[in-house]
């Protein structure tokens, strides 16, 4: 490895065209290759051109690179081993048709999807099984805090108890008092207004809400009360 | 005749509107054209996986892998990119992850730095060079010297060139498919087409290429 730069004709050679050409062998040989690739700029390019033809060594060096260049770079030195494409073609059928089955565009996203939806089914059983109130809805909540000697009202046309003067009561003139223990045991559920302090909901209600409703608000939750008293939507 | 007619096809220009269209093509479903779509590159993906392989049954077994690859990927393709240099990219993935499970690679590994360390490579030969036509590669013999020439190169040189020269991938994509650097490809592939003149150069003289019909005073044309 690199006797070549000591052999003393090169270098003689090479400090001629130094003097000649301002670039000598060793300089040429290093920046051969993006010559050949034209990826020298032009004022190298031209002192290249200059040397390689006054030096004859370093034109042989430069017509053997772009023969092998040439050579090499050529389709029919791409060989492969008998049968190969036989044997490719054979695998792509037999492995990508079996993937195309399992893997076809308009299902792969389902695979995925499923697994989430499992992933997430999952974790809402576990939650359902060991945090009961962790998160649901407000409405579901039973009246389990509400101490049973609370005095509540109830009027016909709704299955709500309210504290008496809540402003969501409907059909005041049929209102009847009694304990919460007794209005729960007929069937009447808590109203989430007036009640909402002994209901666990686990949010916390905007401040001042709570009786903020206007008169048109109420109106409009008794209607929705009274369309489905057991989906009661605030 | 009708307009259409008269418009020239070049195929330059049709081949990567084709390929285009089998890209998305495959890319919605319809996979049985998958191998048409990779068939003018299983020759390059082979040649890719034998620079890094060395062996004939390791390259065809990671050339069909990394089709394989490529296809289950082929929806991540993105046509600002040339398929080839994708295709290329992925099988030389996949050769240098069979060559990091050979044991037997660390050494060669080991040889190749030290020899980095060495002065840099000077052309040997210096005689007028003998051209060897491009016809004479129709001779299965020429193609063989020229493989076995290729082979002798340490594999940091050979990778570098097969990529370059026989892949056709730029200087900047060989950097990255390989991941060395931009410098390190400059260096090596000149030393690697510096090498390989000059055993051209002196397989000419041990008569490699002899008993041709290109030969001095034999010549067909």
């Amino acid at each position: 490895m690199g006797t070549g730069l000591v052999q003393p004709a090169s270098i003689r050679e090479g400090e001629q065209a130094l003097v000649e050409n301002k670039a000598n062998c060793e300089q040429v040989w290093r920046e051969i290759s993006s010559y050949v690739d034209g990826e020298v700029d032009t004022a190298l390019r031209q002192t290249m051109e200059e040397h390689f033809q006054s030096c004859k060594r370093c034109a042989s060096v430069l017509a053997g690179m772009r023969n092998v260049v040439q050579l090499y770079g050529d389709e029919r030195m791409l060989e492969v081993p008998a049968g190969f494409s036989r044997r490719l073609e054979k695998r792509l059928a037999s492995d990508v048709a079996a993937q195309g089955k399992r893997w076809s565009s308009w299902s792969a996203w389902l695979v995925p999807v499923a697994a989430m939806a499992l992933i997430a089914g999952s974790v809402v059983l576990m939650n359902s099984l060991t945090f009961k109130n962790f998160i649901q809805s407000r409405h579901a909540q039973p009246g389990n805090n509400i101490p049973p000697d609370l005095v509540v009202v109830v009027s016909d046309g709704s299955k709500l108890f309210h504290v008496p003067g809540c402003a969501f009561i409907r059909d005041k003139a049929s209102e009847r008092t009694m304990t919460a223990k007794e209005a729960m045991r007929d069937g009447y559920v808590p109203c989430t207004r007036c009640l909402r302090q002994y209901l666990k909901t686990g949010l916390t209600p905007p401040s001042g809400q709570q009786f903020a409703a206007t008169a048109s608000e109420a109106e409009e939750e008794r209607q929705e009360q009274e369309v489905d008293l057991s989906t009661a939507r605030h | 005749m009708s307009e259409p007619d008269m418009v020239l096809i070049n195929p330059e220009q049709t081949q990567p509107a084709r390929e285009q269209d089998l890209i998305l093509n495959v890319q919605r479903g319809k996979n049985e054209l998958f191998y048409e779509l990779v068939r003018p590159y299983e020759r390059r993906v082979y040649a890719a996986a034998l620079a890094i392989l060395r062996n004939e049954q390791d390259a065809e077994d990671a050339a069909q892998e990394a089709m394989l690859k490529a296809f289950a990927n082929i929806r991540q393709f993105r046509a600002e990119a040339r398929f080839s240099t994708w295709l290329i990219q992925i099988t030389v993935n996949e050769a240098l992850m069979r060559r990091r499970r050979e044991r037997t690679v660390v050494m060669e590994g080991i040889d190749d730095r030290r020899r980095d360390e060495e002065a840099e490579y000077a052309p040997r030969d210096f005689a007028d060079w003998r051209e060897i036509p491009s016809e004479a590669l129709e001779r299965k013999e020429v193609r063989q010297r020229l493989a076995e020439a290729l082979a002798t190169l340490d594999r940091k040189y050979r990778e570098v060139f097969v990529m370059r020269d026989m892949e056709h991938l730029n200087i900047q994509e060989t950097a990255e498919a390989l991941g060395i650097s931009v410098a390190s490809v400059k260096t090596r592939l000149l030393r690697a087409r510096l090498m390989l003149r000059d055993l051209l150069a002196a397989g000419w003289e041990q008569g490699w290429f002899s008993r041709l019909p290109f030969e001095k005073g034999n010549k067909p044309w």
